[in-house]
């Protein structure tokens, strides 16, 4: 970072309760990237405060906010971040390593995770033997891995089809509606619509914050194979 | 250490890595070859050098005279000093409970002797009966001058093995005359030399003999003592070297000869040799030690710049790494325990081959000042030490900055 600075986020306050599922969009440019990154730990705000399940995130050092960040939450990135010489069971099995949970355990655990995300059959694979979609759903379970309070989704769509978009939003539907807290970010308006909250961002200012009807994506995936069909006729 | 999932990936990532793991260890692994061959020959030197005073008496003294160099007390310098017998029983009359051995010498350069047709030039010496002792010789046949032969101007010799096989061709030696320059002498002994086959050219007659035979009156070439032996290499030097100040005082002041004259009076310490090779041998072994930590460090410097490049490589994994909880010590783990891995796989390789080419080409090595090369135990276990830290030392600067790594930073990293 250079010696440049600049102001991204300018003042934005707002709260989400457990179980909510929201959606960040803007621009690019607008800070999503960035507030996304204060919320994961990764990055820290200048100023202000930010509270998670009751304890204030603030001045941390590395190994406070690797602990923190191991409890508290679960990543899903744009481009799957999944580390490549390692099979997708080793894969979700590794935050459960970083909180020192036992290898037979663990491997309980991230097989039990896989299994949920549909993969089972694949938990030896390696990363480069899987679909996009098939890589977000390894991403998918290990973010689930450490049974986090929030997951943080940035563009987890952004490098997928429609059909395997809708896919992936129907599984972390699924996983909203078991009661997982989720931040996503996004700039499709459609991934947007799946969630119950839309949080709209412009330089770095909340100009829209609205409960939206949540779209499920099951429904929006048939739809969208039925116009599919009706083109082809 | 024992984790299992770290194991996995270090071999995980030295598998993607052969040919530069392969490289890197083969830098560390020469290091360590270099330093066990280095320290090896410098062993060697030792117990070839060690050899070497096996020849003669380790603590002898030898005197030798000359022609003066420096004019002292009204004389001019040129003179020719000669030692006579009174000298050498003075010394000895003296110093009788300090002195393990003692022998005077006359000796004659290229004496002709011949037998039954077979002839050669040895050189001849007028010796007394502890010289055998002196020049550490074995009789392999017969006896040595004894004091009888000193006493009565026996006309008997004792020849060098050489002298033994060129003149009788291995046919019995003792009893038979033999003629040198011009006078029969009777054979009463062969002897072997430690020195080799330059130092069993010799013919040993009574000093008396060779005295009144080459018409020398009371005159010796040279004198030579031993003093008793000493377990304290450093107590044998103290004696030895005081012994050597109060002789060359003694007969400088009797010959009238300058205290500074080098030339006039020549009295050689095998001792003293032996320390200067001593500490010429530990001065090569430091040296030896300086090259091959030297090698090593370069081996190291090696390392180190492959885990950092494994490190940039890997930036991205440690950025996932940290963002799903990785702390930043384990982190640091991970890159040391691949580096001193690494580094001590490859060390061991160079340890135990170099190991294995003393243990198959040492004994055939046994040149004059170079025998037996070998490491003991003690300098093995030194390497490996070193070794360790050189691995801890060389992932040490990567780790540090790949436990600095902002996961931020590392997740944009493409």
């Amino acid at each position: 970072m250079g010696s440049n600075s600049l102001h991204v986020l300018k003042g934005i306050n707002f709260n989400v309760n457990e179980g909510e599922m929201v959606s960040i969009m803007g621009s690019s440019g607008s800070g999503k990237s960035t507030l996304l990154n204060i919320l994961g730990m990764l990055d820290e705000a200048d100023e202000g405060t930010y509270t998670l399940d009751g304890t204030l995130i603030k001045n941390l050092n590395e190994k406070v906010a690797a602990k923190y960040r191991n409890k508290f939450l679960g990543f899903i990135f744009q481009s799957f971040n999944l580390i490549n010489y390692k099979t997708a069971l080793d894969n979700v099995a590794m935050p459960l390593y970083y909180q020192g949970v036992k290898r037979n355990i663990r491997m309980e655990k991230a097989m039990h995770y896989l299994e949920k995300v549909g993969l089972a059959e694949w938990a030896n694979h390696h990363p480069n033997e899987l679909s996009g979609g098939q890589k977000q759903r390894v991403a998918i379970a290990r973010s689930l891995a450490s049974d986090p309070k929030v997951l943080l989704a940035d563009e987890p769509t952004g490098a997928l089809d429609t059909k395997t978009s809708y896919e992936v939003m129907e599984l972390i539907q699924g996983i909203n509606d078991e009661g997982k807290t989720i931040l996503l970010v996004t700039h499709e308006d459609d991934i947007a619509h799946m969630t119950k909250r839309i949080v709209n961002l412009k330089d770095g200012l909340i100009i829209d914050d609205s409960v939206v009807k949540q779209v499920r994506a099951k429904e929006a995936k048939e739809l969208q194979m039925l116009a599919k069909k009706a083109a082809n006729v | 250490m024992f984790n299992l999932e770290r194991w996995q990936e270090i071999f995980e990532t030295i598998r993607k890595n052969k040919l530069r793991t392969f490289l890197t260890g083969l830098s560390v692994a020469s290091g360590i070859f270099i330093l066990v061959i280095l320290l090896a020959i410098g062993q060697g030197m030792e117990n070839g050098i060690g050899e070497q005073f096996k020849n003669d008496a380790t603590n002898r003294i030898s005197i030798w005279t000359g022609v003066t160099s420096e004019s002292y007390k009204g004389l001019n310098p040129g003179r020719r000093i000669e030692l006579d017998n009174y000298d050498y029983e003075r010394t000895v009359a003296k110093n009788i409970d300090k002195l393990e051995y003692k022998s005077g010498l006359y000796s004659i350069w290229g004496g002709l002797a011949t037998y039954k047709g077979e002839s050669g030039s040895y050189r001849v010496e007028g010796v007394h009966g502890d010289y055998q002792f002196l020049e550490n010789e074995t009789l392999t046949t017969g006896r040595y001058i004894n004091q009888n032969d000193l006493d009565h101007y026996e006309k008997v010799a004792v020849i060098g093995n050489r002298v033994f096989l060129d003149l009788f061709k291995g046919k019995n030696a003792l009893g038979e005359y033999i003629e040198i320059t011009g006078i029969n002498f009777k054979v009463v002994g062969i002897y072997t030399d430690p020195g080799g086959e330059r130092e069993e050219t010799r013919i040993f007659i009574p000093l008396t003999t060779a005295q009144r035979v080459y018409n020398a009156g009371d005159k010796l070439r040279s004198v030579a003592y031993a003093l008793h032996q000493s377990d304290n290499f450093e107590e044998a030097l103290a004696a030895s070297e005081a012994f050597t100040t109060q002789l060359e005082a003694d007969l400088k002041q009797k010959h009238i000869v300058s205290p500074t004259d080098k030339s006039a009076i020549n009295i050689n310490n095998s001792l003293e040799n032996a320390k200067r090779f001593y500490d010429l041998i530990g001065m090569i072994r430091g040296f030896f030690w300086g090259v091959g930590i030297c090698t090593i460090i370069a081996g190291v410097v090696g390392v180190s710049n492959i885990m950092l490049i494994i490190v940039k490589e890997r930036t991205k994994e440690i950025g996932i790494r940290k963002a799903i909880g990785a702390q930043p010590l384990s982190i640091i783990g991970m890159i040391l325990h691949e580096s001193i891995f690494v580094t001590a796989i490859a060390g061991f390789v160079g340890l135990i081959s170099s190991l294995l080419l003393l243990e198959v080409a040492g004994p055939f090595i046994q040149s004059e000042y170079l025998k037996n090369p070998s490491v003991d135990f003690g300098v093995a276990i030194t390497t490996v030490i070193i070794l360790i830290v050189a691995g801890a030392l060389a992932g040490f600067f990567p780790a540090r900055r790949a436990a600095n790594i902002k996961p931020i930073v590392a997740l944009r990293d493409e």
